[in-house]
């Protein structure tokens, strides 16, 4: 077998992972899951890894790939703190919540690698508005009811069925 | 902090029964305790890594004015607000030793605050890594009640700050691995059998496979000390709180009847051998004159699984609990309200556990 990331050598190694109950399979080159960091993660391996290994690791694959920028090219800077991506790379952690707005087009493909998803589905301050709350809602309710049908209970599926028509009357703004 | 408030603080530091310690909840006698962390940060202020000392007091003058309001009523008990500036380094360590604050509160202690439920089991670090850290403690395998609680405060706290949150991503973070539901949800259970069994590798590299990870009793680094593991969530974003809680506490609930498993084919099989090392580690505890705080742990882990399983009459879980805390360098250090060596600590340490159980009559 190839490795998927060049294509060109033989695939050594083999990266199983489940996130959010869903699993990927990778086949990398030796050198290729070096460079994505998985092979200096001995840790991944061991009990005890942790996520900021992790981090780092994914971190540092990210740079590295960057063309070397030199100073005073390090890219946007976010107008609240001043930090750059560059910055961030380096202390793993960003400098305020704007830095998710300035750098969201490399901040998303990192997110998802960590967690498996971009999209929150859980709690939101209330002062954001009924309507996220409702949409939120909405989609763990459709959730339940796939389960319900793969599960085959009928008659759960079908009250919950009358509760998303009762949503999607409440986003709508006539509720029933 | 002054007068009343000062000495109740101290009596806290003091105490050496947490009532999120005392064995009782849901499978208290594996599952030592439950902790629901939340992460929160104020919108477009710099996270605290990045806060001048000066914005640092005013982000703590506006938390502490919102959680004066949330008061007694929304915490479930009365509280204290303290800035760390006004407690004494030692103090800050024994806080860290109860599980009260992390090590890395403690370190640089310019802007940072600390507000805490007066039973131990509600806590809000205020400019650790984000803005506001907010945990709540219960006994045993209860996260679910600790959720509901962290959850209403969060939400009476929101109505006096402006949250970092974006309808995407959810609750921002410093560190984008909290991102999402900022939700960190661990369980901490006391493992002996796996462990005398060998059989603690299988079951932590099955709960990694899960998306779980484990840490020692006192964080990374620590593992297997006391036998006891903390088993926590890695994910926080793409699945609800709800989601997240319930995957922890059906693998949790999975190990622990592993662990019951084997512990009933070691005391139907191996009887004597527990009992005695279960009576050789009361022995010692009961007589040493000197002893150190990694040999107070190993005992410790022998006699707690002597009282989950009630060999000693008069002894109970929550008792033997309360010798982890009496065994930590930092608080024994406190009671004596005097710095000592090593050796002392090792004397006095000793001195304290005696006490102790003779106090419970055994």
């Amino acid at each position: 077998m190839l490795c998927e990331e060049c294509g060109k050598s033989q695939a050594t190694v083999h990266i199983e992972r489940i996130i959010n109950g869903r699993k990927t399979t990778m086949h990398l080159c030796r050198e290729c899951a070096q460079r994505s960091g998985f092979l200096t993660l001995g840790v991944l391996f061991q009990p005890s890894f942790s996520i900021n290994n992790l981090l780092s690791a994914f971190l540092g694959s990210q740079m590295e790939a960057l063309p070397s920028l030199g100073p005073g090219t390090e890219g946007p800077r976010c107008p609240v703190c001043g930090m750059s991506y560059r910055d961030f790379a380096r202390a793993g952690r960003l400098g305020c919540s704007r830095c998710y707005e300035v750098f969201e087009d490399r901040l998303e493909p990192l997110l998802r690698r960590i967690h498996g998803s971009d999209r929150h589905v859980g709690k939101a301050p209330a002062a954001t508005g009924e309507g996220a709350q409702i949409r939120r809602e909405l989609e763990e309710l459709k959730k339940q009811l796939a389960r319900a049908v793969s599960d085959e209970a009928y008659e759960k599926a079908a009250e919950l069925r009358d509760r998303i028509k009762q949503f999607e009357a409440k986003l709508r703004g006539n509720p029933e | 902090m002054k007068g009343k408030k000062a000495d109740i603080f101290q009596n806290i530091l003091r105490n050496s029964s947490s009532p999120w310690m005392d064995g009782s909840g849901n499978l208290g006698n594996v599952a030592i305790s439950s902790r629901v962390r939340l992460a929160r940060n104020l919108e477009d202020v710099p996270f605290p890594h990045l806060l001048s000392g000066k914005d640092a007091d005013l982000v703590l003058k506006k938390v502490f004015q919102t959680v004066g309001r949330v008061g007694e009523r929304g915490f479930g008990g009365p509280i204290i607000q303290t800035s760390l500036s006004d407690i004494s380094p030692l103090d800050c360590q024994v806080l860290v030793e109860k599980h009260l604050i992390s090590p890395q509160h403690a370190v640089s202690k310019t802007g940072k605050g600390l507000v805490l439920r007066y039973d131990e089991s509600v806590a809000i670090m205020v400019n650790e890594e984000d803005h506001l850290r907010l945990q709540v403690l219960r006994s045993g395998l209860e996260l679910d009640e600790a959720w509901v609680l962290a959850s209403g405060i969060d939400d009476l706290c929101e109505q006096g700050l402006d949250y970092a949150y974006d309808e995407q991503i959810g609750y921002l973070t410093s560190c984008p691995t909290n991102a999402g539901t900022g939700l960190r949800a661990s369980v901490m259970v006391h493992l002996p059998a796996l462990a005398v069994a060998n059989e603690i590798s299988r079951v932590l590299t099955a709960v990694n496979k899960v998306g779980l990870v484990v840490r020692g009793l006192y964080g990374e680094g620590t593992e297997g000390q006391g036998n006891v593991f903390q088993i926590s969530n890695q994910i926080t974003l793409g699945q609800t709180e709800k989601e997240i809680i319930e995957n922890l506490s059906l693998v949790v609930k999975q190990v622990v009847s592993e662990e019951i498993r084997v512990r009933e084919t070691l005391f139907k099989n191996h009887r004597i051998e527990v009992e005695d090392r279960v009576f050789r580690a009361l022995g010692l505890l009961s007589n040493a004159r000197k002893i150190t705080s990694d040999e107070a742990i190993k005992l410790w882990s022998d006699l707690r699984l002597g009282a989950e399983f009630h060999m000693i009459p008069g002894l109970t879980i929550s008792d033997v609990n309360e010798i982890l805390v009496l065994s930590r360098p930092n608080y024994v250090q406190k009671v004596f309200e005097t710095t000592l060596t090593a050796q002392e600590r090792d004397i006095r340490r000793a001195d304290l556990i005696r006490k102790h159980l003779s106090s419970k009559g055994v």
